[in-house]
């Protein structure tokens, strides 16, 4: 099992008015599953992301991922645990601006202390794998959203990581360029990696697995189902 | 990761706002370019008036005759004559502090030359008082005791004299200077001595032995010595010695009683240099510590620009935080830069400084005094300044909550 959500609660107090965005989940992704997470906004599926991404800890339950309690480290420790076991994609990319692909590749390398010649292999290699090593060293602005999308994908993936979590990875992007980059998860999750999306939309999920449906901070259904193939644009 | 890699961060993030950077450097740059001017030119005027005491004579006293009262009227120091020929001599054997003794007598004469005159400060003394000044004959040599057991019609003269009369380059030795009509004998010139503290050329100057001066130019030989004595003491510590061991004497051979006034006085130059070089230290920290506070307002705006910086980049820093950039490498990164842009404003500011201190020695004609501690001291105290006014925005950063900053619009 890679990752244990307990009974985990998320409450918010805003002035007198307490929100539950999380009312006691409890559900558990084995390694090798491609997991869709689908809600309406306001749903906590949000919220749900940023637990399950060590971005945010959890107000009360467990959560052990990869086999380690992370519902109580700090915020040094939580980001050692980004660094090694995640993965992260943004529906905005996220990508630093005026730096090169290959250098926003590198950063995950650059904090988890790998030496500087490693770290440029290592990055030309995960941008070569989606299919970017013709433009290394492009800057984002001069690079397609699918592009920007791909290179945020290398920068996930680079430091081997034992899951890769996207946050509506296909939100800022036109339908075509969705098709490629939901097939570049699917030929990640082929090669073994766990992938977790967070969606609102029906049509990205079906590329999973696995759809967990969330509302109002509870899990509302939860179905496995045969994943529909991405059709790569030749 | 450590400190050291986050430096090409730190300098492609500053080189990416060149003209901010370079604007926020510049207060640091002003503020150590003036540390470093301001220090030089005190340090520049501090080492003038310690030149010009130098030239002064060390471990210098000067005894006055006192003053004439004739009905409530002084006369003003040495307008009564009340050193003898004997008080000189008691000096020089009495006081066990003294080095040397030697008297001046001064007045102005007119000297020809050939076909050349000059109106200047004509001195009678001894060999002695070259000795306490700390004045030796550059060409020729300096008249002796038998000069002036002889009353020899013999001259040493400044630069300034030898330069008026014979034209500069051109060897006096041995040339007449004719003083009231009587021809004198050139023996000697002084080495260069430069100005007194107040500006008067010492070069501007002819001596002849004493006793030449009292039978050939003025006053006649009398009892009373007519003008003042140089003592030197035996060493600097001596000198306030020599200053107490002189007044007993003179109050003794003069039979004053307690209670009655000194008809003499002594003056101690070391005390006046002292003096001044207090007021010009003081000159020095002052000019000093008004940089300082230019300095501190760089900071100010380092900080400011930081802040500016940390808020700009807040999606960077969720983004660093989200990829594994721990809140001490946050920390680093934005303290990296602070410092860089501080310590690059005070490498820039100690060259401005010391080109902006040789011009100003230039035109004062001051010597160029750079003082390498206050050089070290100002590119510390620069990175200092980084690390104070940055460590505000860098903890800023490094707080923030990645999830607040992925989402900053």
């Amino acid at each position: 099992m890679l990752i244990e959500l307990e009974d985990v609660t998320k409450i918010y107090t805003l002035g007198d008015q307490v929100l539950r965005a999380l009312d006691g989940v409890t559900f558990g992704v084995e390694r090798g599953e491609f997991v869709a997470i689908m809600g309406s906004s306001g749903s906590g599926k949000s919220t749900l992301m940023n637990v399950i991404g060590c971005l945010d800890k959890p107000s009360s339950g467990s959560y052990v991922l990869s086999g380690r309690d992370v519902s109580k480290l700090d915020r040094g420790e939580l980001a050692e645990v980004r660094n090694e076991v995640i993965g992260f994609v943004f529906q905005s990319f996220n990508l630093l601006t005026r730096t090169s692909a290959l250098e926003n590749v590198e950063l995950p390398l650059v904090y988890a202390g790998v030496p500087r010649h490693d770290r440029i292999e290592r990055a030309r290699a995960a941008l070569e794998r989606v299919g970017l090593g013709e433009r290394l060293h492009h800057h984002p602005s001069q690079l397609s959203g699918g592009q920007q999308q791909r290179v945020a994908i290398a920068r996930a993936m680079v430091n081997s990581p034992q899951m890769i979590l996207a946050d509506e990875p296909t939100g800022n992007l036109d339908s075509r360029t969705s098709d490629d980059v939901m097939a570049l998860f699917q030929a990640l999750w082929s090669s073994g990696l766990t992938i977790v999306a967070v969606t609102h939309e029906p049509d990205i999920a079906e590329y999973a697995s696995r759809v967990i449906q969330v509302k109002d901070g509870k899990i509302l259904s939860d179905q496995r189902q045969t994943p529909r193939r991405a059709e790569p644009a030749a | 990761m450590n400190v050291l890699q986050t430096l090409p961060v730190a300098s492609r993030a500053l080189l990416r706002n060149k003209t901010r950077s370079f604007l926020t450097t510049l207060g640091v740059v002003i503020g150590v370019a003036s540390v470093i001017s301001m220090v030089a030119i005190g340090e520049g005027a501090k080492s003038q008036v310690e030149d010009a005491f130098n030239a002064m004579g060390t471990n210098l006293l000067i005894v006055m005759s006192g003053s004439t009262s004739s009905g409530g009227v002084f006369g003003g120091m040495g307008s009564m004559p009340t050193l003898s020929w004997d008080d000189l001599d008691a000096i020089k054997q009495e006081a066990p502090a003294v080095r040397a003794v030697a008297p001046l007598l001064t007045t102005k004469l007119s000297l020809i030359a050939d076909d050349a005159n000059w109106n200047t400060q004509v001195g009678g003394t001894t060999p002695d008082y070259f000795e306490i000044r700390n004045w030796p004959v550059e060409r020729g040599s300096m008249f002796t005791e038998s000069d002036i057991e002889g009353n020899s019609k013999v001259l040493v003269i400044g630069h300034t004299v030898a330069d008026h009369l014979f034209g500069a380059g051109i060897d006096p030795v041995g040339r007449t200077i004719r003083m009231q009509s009587i021809p004198f004998l050139v023996q000697g010139v002084l080495a260069k001595k430069g100005q007194s503290p107040v500006g008067q050329d010492y070069d501007d100057a002819v001596y002849i032995p004493y006793t030449t001066f009292q039978t050939k130019i003025k006053g006649g030989l009398q009892k009373y010595i007519a003008g003042v004595l140089f003592v030197g003491a035996k060493s600097s510590d001596d000198t306030p010695r020599a200053q107490t061991e002189i007044q007993a004497l003179l109050r003794d051979r003069h039979h004053l009683d307690n209670g009655v006034d000194d008809d003499f006085q002594i003056r101690n130059l070391t005390e006046i240099a002292n003096a001044q070089q207090e007021g010009t230290n003081t000159f020095t920290s002052l000019l000093a510590a008004i940089a300082a506070v230019s300095l501190l307002v760089g900071g100010i705006g380092i900080m400011n620009i930081m802040l500016v910086s940390v808020t700009e980049r807040t999606r960077e820093i969720g983004v660093r935080m989200a990829v594994g950039a721990k809140p001490w490498h946050i920390l680093a990164q934005f303290l990296v830069e602070a410092v860089t842009l501080s310590v690059a404003g005070g490498v820039a500011g100690v060259a401005l400084g010391m080109v902006a201190a040789g011009a100003l020695a230039d035109k004062l004609g001051w010597p160029l005094v750079v003082r390498p501690d206050i050089v070290v001291v100002s590119v510390l105290f620069s990175g200092l300044v980084g690390v104070a006014f940055g460590l505000y925005p860098a903890r800023k950063a490094s707080r923030l909550d990645p999830i607040d900053a992925l989402r900053y619009e």
